[in-house]
């Protein structure tokens, strides 16, 4: 694992229409550090995470992560980084284990992993149960499958407890110390403040787009 | 890559094979209308039963070519597969291959109901098939690719058979001509000519759309 798949954006900017998501944000996340996002509906959270990982291109400003610009060398970024995204990324007429399979076969990797990663997201028994009979919790946690099947260097998380009972949130705690232990970079992005700050080292406030406070995880106040 | 991509492509058809049947019944219906239209005079029925089945597909076709596209859009699953990263052009091959063997099958169900409403049966059945095959591939490639276009817009049933129809005359035009000869007799061999024309159009439409794809689908 190679833990110096660190984070560098520079006046990032992003924008839908006339509305600037992602106004002017510049940060550097090293490698293997948990980085907690935060801010209010429409800080811009989703954007930021979704530029790093190359879902949308930036209008402005750069990121590079591990070394590799977002645009211009999209394809090596990708192969570090792995999003869980609002979208679950899923197949609602197949099972959680043709989900993962499709997934496993276009990273060129053994499906062998797939039956233990849905056992580890608490979906073993569920495994051959087409995903339009999921409930949001359980797209849920198939989505954390999908994203631990890639192995990533890089996971953005964007609301990882979202829709997810408590042991759920346990589990996402535990992911992203298991995650922070190989030497994944980290960045979720949350509302859940007090119970992140636990997990991660540093967090940083968004607001309309821009940084609004930038520290250490441990300082945020709840 | 592309074997991982038609696999996915070909369990999501499997998944959703009631549509076949829908899509089988829509084209059917068409073929019956049109018979319609002519009345029961069955020398000219037989004269535009490969135009008629060739209208069949191909309004057929733009009720699969859009269905292809909906469960990629549904969840982002497309997205997803960019994302990790699957090849672009791989994604685009191995939908557009599944989607030439449905319009394949689907021209090949059409042909009994062609053979018992317009009396225009065929001896030359082989012949008859790979027309179909040559000219399902002439719609599949442009209509996977303008499929991926109008995916995410709200008016997309209108606006694929809007941007595909113009695209893909010649191919229709050299598929209801080879057709059609193979039905009503070739005595000067003119099929030949017809088949290597629209092999031609199948192969530049091929290669440009697999080109173009990952300009559609990137932002």
């Amino acid at each position: 694992m190679d833990a110096s798949a660190g984070i560098e954006a520079q006046n990032l900017a992003r924008r839908y229409g006339r509305r600037w998501a992602l106004a002017d944000v510049s940060f550097n996340l090293a490698g293997g550090a948990v980085l907690m996002l935060a801010g209010p509906n429409g800080s811009g959270k989703s954007t930021l995470l979704r530029t790093i990982a190359t879902a949308v291109r930036p209008d402005g400003g750069s990121a590079r992560v591990g070394g590799f610009d977002v645009v211009t060398e999209r394809e090596d970024v990708r192969k570090l980084v792995a999003l869980l995204s609002h979208a679950s990324y899923l197949y609602d007429s197949l099972t959680a284990r043709e989900n993962l399979s499709i997934v496993a076969d276009h990273l060129g990797r053994p499906r062998t992993n797939v039956a233990g990663l849905l056992d580890r997201v608490g979906l073993g028994r569920r495994a051959d149960d087409v995903v339009a009979t999921f409930s949001a919790g359980m797209r849920k946690r198939l989505s954390f499958a999908r994203v631990l099947l890639q192995e990533p260097r890089v996971a953005l998380l964007d609301e990882p407890y979202g829709q997810l009972d408590p042991e759920g949130f346990d589990l996402v705690d535990d992911v992203v110390r298991e995650l922070k232990a190989d030497g994944t970079t980290v960045i979720f992005a949350t509302h859940q403040l007090e119970r992140a700050a636990s997990s991660a080292d540093e967090a940083l406030l968004l607001e309309a787009g821009r940084v609004a406070w930038r520290g250490k995880a441990s300082e945020v106040a709840v | 890559m592309l074997t991982a991509a038609l696999r996915k492509e070909l369990l999501l058809q499997w998944r959703s094979r009631a549509q076949f049947m829908a899509v089988f019944v829509f084209g059917a219906a068409a073929l019956l209308l049109f018979s319609f239209a002519v009345g029961p005079v069955a020398e000219l029925l037989r004269q535009f039963s490969a135009g008629f089945l060739w209208l069949g597909l191909l309004l057929s076709s733009t009720l699969t070519l859009a269905e292809s596209f909906h469960a990629e859009m549904e969840n982002r699953a497309m997205e997803g597969l960019l994302l990790l990263p699957a090849n672009p052009r791989a994604l685009y091959y191995g939908k557009a291959i599944a989607n030439w063997l449905q319009l394949t099958l689907l021209g090949i169900a059409l042909i009994p109901v062609m053979v018992v409403l317009y009396d225009a049966g065929t001896t030359r059945i082989p012949m008859l098939i790979l027309v179909i095959a040559l000219g399902a591939a002439g719609l599949s490639a442009p209509g996977t690719l303008y499929a991926a276009m109008t995916a995410q817009v709200r008016s997309k049933q209108t606006l694929l058979p809007l941007l595909l129809f113009p695209l893909i005359v010649p191919a229709l035009l050299a598929s209801v001509k080879a057709t059609s000869l193979i039905i009503l007799g070739d005595p000067m061999n003119q099929v030949r000519s017809w088949i290597v024309l629209l092999a031609s159009f199948d192969a530049i439409y091929w290669s440009l759309c697999g080109l173009l794809f990952e300009k559609v689908v990137e932002e």
